[in-house]
């Protein structure tokens, strides 16, 4: 058993685990956010993605006392209240989700794509860049649109701010 | 059709929750006291259960039971059961295995489970099952069709002779020989279909809870059709009574089939919640799901098709294997006869049809319904037929097709189905004219100029959905109606609720069930919610599957909606001092025609509720409820036209154009329809280049991870070019075909055929990887 500290979503939160968990599993069982899912065993379906200090990371790869101290950003933690992140809304606009399960997933995946590449994407590099995130029910079409909307959508948001 | 009614593009009610991480699932259900179930499964295709040693797992920290096939017969728990009785040749029924949820004898499948450990916590429950030691005697396997139907194969269940579970025909054999006989050209082909995992991303799950002062359960559980899980989970298995046990299927991740039958693993979580006197959650990982989920396909066929001098089809004959697996799962039956063999007519009038199937049982996970089921076998046969005598008569594959289309309706196949509308010819010209048909040659020259293997590929599909007609499958042998259900709730203020039998799994059925009522009313979909998958909220549903909750779950919507319309009407009438005949409803409102005269929908509510002045004799309240039984299958169609580029240096096959143009008759919601299409072409284009479950010759699943199981991603696909054209399917009232399955229909066959173009040899098997395609070209380079 070990004490982890951890900030997600803005908030500091401690948690006693075996240290065998997996931070998915601590954020879903200890903390209650179901919004991560775990969609496979070996770290290729990218449902249980979320930010690590910034940085998109499958969270079923990672074990808990290989988190403490840092700062995760869940699918929950997106939003700004009531107003949807921009790859949240441009997700709704483009029908792209079905089911929903791997949705979390792809758009903190998707999130970091932008900001990697500074908001410059093209339909073969999000295909390439997604290759990590499974989806069953979409065939990928509306993901794709998605993100090159949203990437339009931050560019235009962060030149506001 | 107002901005969001039927017709129009309303983005889904239900995203919000999902893309902010608010969608509720199984695995996300906690309530107190809650224990982990942990499955024993069999390392061994085929062996008897020697012995099941508890001991160390029982002294293990945090477990709290460990069950065993043993308990589940001491409680007199029933075994699995298939739900579609198919006869022999012969009239004998089917043989039927039994399958105990825990195997106490004898194991005959890698996965299956032995024992269950519930522990405290998830790991708990895993160490314990680490700790409980089986010992088998192995028996020897037959692991495919080919080794279960030979000589001396390992026979797995002693009621099934030869491993055969029946042999089935369909057609006209006599007269279909005769047509043979006659023919000028006959195209044979020997076709293996591939047997596929579904892998809906959610992982089955069950949470079940047992209030013992009630008797009472609970089971929240991964199912497309809840009121069939409770009444399977009751009167088969006997676990629970209908009326003590609550079935909830919330959010749930994707079905495609996998999530329609009752599986082991839930019914033993409900029985052993009872035990053990703790709330239990079982959650699949993904290999248990590879292992244990029903898998898809895997047919062995061989098919003849003959030809007069004119090129018309006279005949066609096929011999169908298809492997069920070790135990028959709750509808395998009825997928490889009624839902393949009746749609072997494809689009094309085929005047003498002869089919026999035989169904095996094998060493391996129990197969059922995927995406199609039956279908997409079906018309694979078709369309490779059709595309391989096209080469062979040297015809045009697309004016082959086209000289063969029916094109009169109703029309009457020889295999059952009695197609009742369709314009194949539009579906044609809409995706020839979308790919370019008539620039097809100078592309393939300049692709030729660069080293590539251009070619192009056709697929005519026709599919039979709004399963289904109760009485027909009644007479066919299902053992259940496919009815389906719906009640309208008018709320006193006049907000609406509709409670259906169908059940979304990613269809997206709280926007476009709305958008009939909005359209209906005139008011907005905001109004109206949709209430699903709860055996205590709802009446008694089918659940959704066979692309039947717009065919069938909207047309029990509808029916509601006229009853409740109906007296909606009266009640405006008797306050507006009309003729319920003059009143109409526009814009939330019942109007007298051609007045200014109007009330309020949620006047109407408001009055039927108080019930302060109704018409004399009329019940106070708004809620009528219906149950709608369709009068015949639905046809939906259409063609898919592929585009690749095969590297003759690697083997490696990248997609040009894809074209998808379907007869869908009515869209609800074009922008959702599109959605349903784009992932069924994505899981048809994964079974011809990526998917397929492979076992060795002892029984090991070699593909149970997605390490091993290529499953489609970003980067394997194109995006997908989109046409409708319409013939409105006269057997329901909105007119719709229905659209969840035939993206994974029509696209295989499209895909190989276009392959096997560019690359002149049709030999090619599926999953066409650069491998096979590379041999392929090889193969007939060294024949030349």
């Amino acid at each position: 058993m070990s004490t982890i500290k951890l900030t997600v979503n803005g908030k500091a939160v401690s948690a006693d685990a075996e240290d065998r968990t997996l931070l998915v599993h601590l954020l879903r069982d200890h903390l209650g956010l179901t919004g991560t899912h775990v969609g496979c065993d070996t770290s290729q379906c990218g449902a249980c993605t979320v930010h690590i200090d910034g940085r998109a990371v499958k969270s079923c790869t990672v074990l808990v006392g290989q988190a403490n101290g840092s700062k995760i950003t869940t699918i929950e933690g997106l939003s700004k209240g009531d107003e949807l992140h921009p790859m949240q809304a441009a997700f709704r606009d483009n029908h792209g989700l079905q089911c929903g399960y791997c949705t979390p997933g792809m758009i903190m995946s998707a999130v970091d794509m932008v900001h990697r590449h500074s908001g410059k994407l093209d339909e073969a590099t999000v295909r390439q860049e997604l290759e990590g995130n499974i989806c069953r029910c979409t065939g990928y079409h509306n993901i794709v649109k998605s993100v090159l909307d949203a990437a339009g959508r931050m560019k235009v948001a962060n030149a506001a701010e | 059709m107002g901005v969001e009614g039927i017709g129009a593009r309303v983005a889904r009610k239900e995203d919000k929750r999902f893309v902010t991480g608010k969608g509720k699932y199984v695995d996300d259900v906690r309530v107190h006291g809650m224990t982990y179930a942990h499955f024993v499964r069999s390392p061994h295709a085929h062996a008897k259960v020697k012995s099941i040693d508890i001991s160390e797992a029982m002294k293990k920290t945090g477990v709290v039971a460990v069950l065993t096939g043993k308990e589940i017969v001491e409680d007199k728990i029933g075994n699995l059961i298939c739900g579609w009785m198919i006869h022999s040749k012969d009239g004998t029924p089917m043989k039927m295995g039994a399958w105990p949820a825990m195997a106490p004898e004898t194991v005959r499948f890698v996965g299956q489970a032995v024992a269950v450990v519930i522990g405290e916590t998830r790991n708990q429950a895993r160490d314990g099952a680490d700790a409980v030691e089986v010992t088998y005697d192995e028996l020897p396997a037959a692991a495919s069709i080919t080794a279960a139907i030979a000589a001396g194969a390992p026979q797995l269940h002693p009621e099934a002779p030869g491993n055969i579970i029946y042999d089935w025909h369909i057609g006209d054999q006599a007269a279909t020989d005769t047509a043979f006989k006659s023919a000028a050209n006959v195209v044979a082909m020997d076709i293996l279909n591939n047997r596929l995992v579904p892998n809906a991303m959610e992982p089955r799950s069950a949470v079940a809870e047992y209030d013992s002062a009630e008797e009472h359960f609970t089971l929240h559980t991964t199912s497309q059709n809840p009121h069939v899980a409770r009444l399977v989970l009751s009167a088969f298995y006997g676990v629970a009574q209908e009326h003590k046990l609550r079935v909830i299927a919330p959010d749930v991740g994707g079905g495609f089939g996998s999530k329609i039958f009752i599986y082991p693993e839930e019914m033993v979580a409900l029985w052993a919640s009872k035990r053990t006197g703790r709330p239990v959650k079982w959650t699949s990982d993904r290999t248990e799901a590879f292992l244990t989920d029903a898998h898809g396909r895997d047919h062995l066929t061989k098919a003849e098709m003959a030809f007069d001098k004119d090129n018309k089809i006279v005949g066609l004959r096929v011999k169908t294997h298809a492997n069920l697996g070790a135990y028959m799962s709750l509808f395998s039956s009825s997928v490889p006869t009624y839902l393949y063999a009746t749609l072997l007519s494809g689009q094309y009038n085929i005047p003498n049809i002869y089919a026999e199937v035989v169904s095996v049982y094998t060493n391996t996970t129990p197969v059922d319904a995927y995406r199609g089921a039956g279908r997409p076998e079906a018309s694979f046969v078709v369309e490779r037929m059709m595309e391989t005598a096209a080469r062979k008569l040297k015809a045009d594959p697309a004016e082959l097709r086209r000289k063969n289309f029916i094109t009169s309706f109703p029309h009457q196949t020889p295999v059952i189905m009695a197609y009742d509308t369709g314009d194949f010819n539009a579906s044609l010209d809409a995706a020839l004219k979308t790919i370019d048909y008539a620039g097809f040659p100078a592309r393939k020259a300049k692709a030729k100029s660069e080293g590539k293997l251009r070619g192009i590929g056709f697929s005519c599909y026709i599919e039979a959905c709004g399963i289904a007609p109760s009485k027909a499958v009644g007479s066919l042998g299902a053992g259940v109606g496919l009815w389906e259900s719906a009640e309208v709730r008018v709320n006193p203020v006049g907000t609406i609720e509709i409670l259906t039998g169908s059940h979304s799994h990613g269809q997206g059925h709280e926007t476009t069930f709305a958008q009939v009522v909005a359209d209906r009313l005139g008011i907005s979909v905001n109004q109206v919610s949709i209430v699903h998958g709860d055996t205590d909220k709802v009446q008694f549903g089918m659940g959704t599957y066979g692309s039947r909750s717009g065919a069938v779950g909207i047309s029990a919507i509808v029916k509601a909606m006229e009853k409740m319309e109906a007296k909606a009407k009266k009640i405006a009438a008797h306050h507006l001092e009309a003729s319920e005949q003059d009143i109409v409803i526009e814009n939330g409102e019942f109007k007298v025609a051609g007045t200014d005269k109007a009330m309020a929908l949620a006047n109407v509510a408001l009055s039927a509720y108080t019930a302060h002045n109704l018409p004399d004799g009329m019940e106070p309240g708004l809620k009528e409820s219906a149950f709608y039984d369709p009068s015949n299958f639905t046809f939906p169609a259409g063609c898919y036209v592929c585009e690749v580029d095969v590297d003759p240096g690697t083997g490696k096959t990248t997609f040009v154009n894809f074209v998808a143009a379907d007869d869908f008759g009515r869209l609800i919601n074009p922008m959702i329809v599109e959605g349903q299409v784009h992932g069924g072409i994505a899981q048809g284009i994964g079974q011809a280049l990526l998917e397929g479950a492979v076992y060795d010759e002892s029984g090991q699943l070699l593909t149970a991870s997605y390490m091993d199981y290529a499953m489609p991603r970003a980067d394997d696909l194109p995006s997908f070019k989109l046409q409708h054209t319409t013939t409105l399917c006269p057997g329901n009232p909105l007119g719709i075909k229905g659209c969840g399955e035939a993206g994974a229909i029509g696209s295989t066959p499209a895909v190989i055929n276009a392959i096997t173009d560019a690359i002149g040899h049709d030999k090619l098997e599926m999953p066409a990887t650069p491998s096979r395609v590379w041999h392929a070209i090889h193969m007939k380079q060294a024949a030349e």
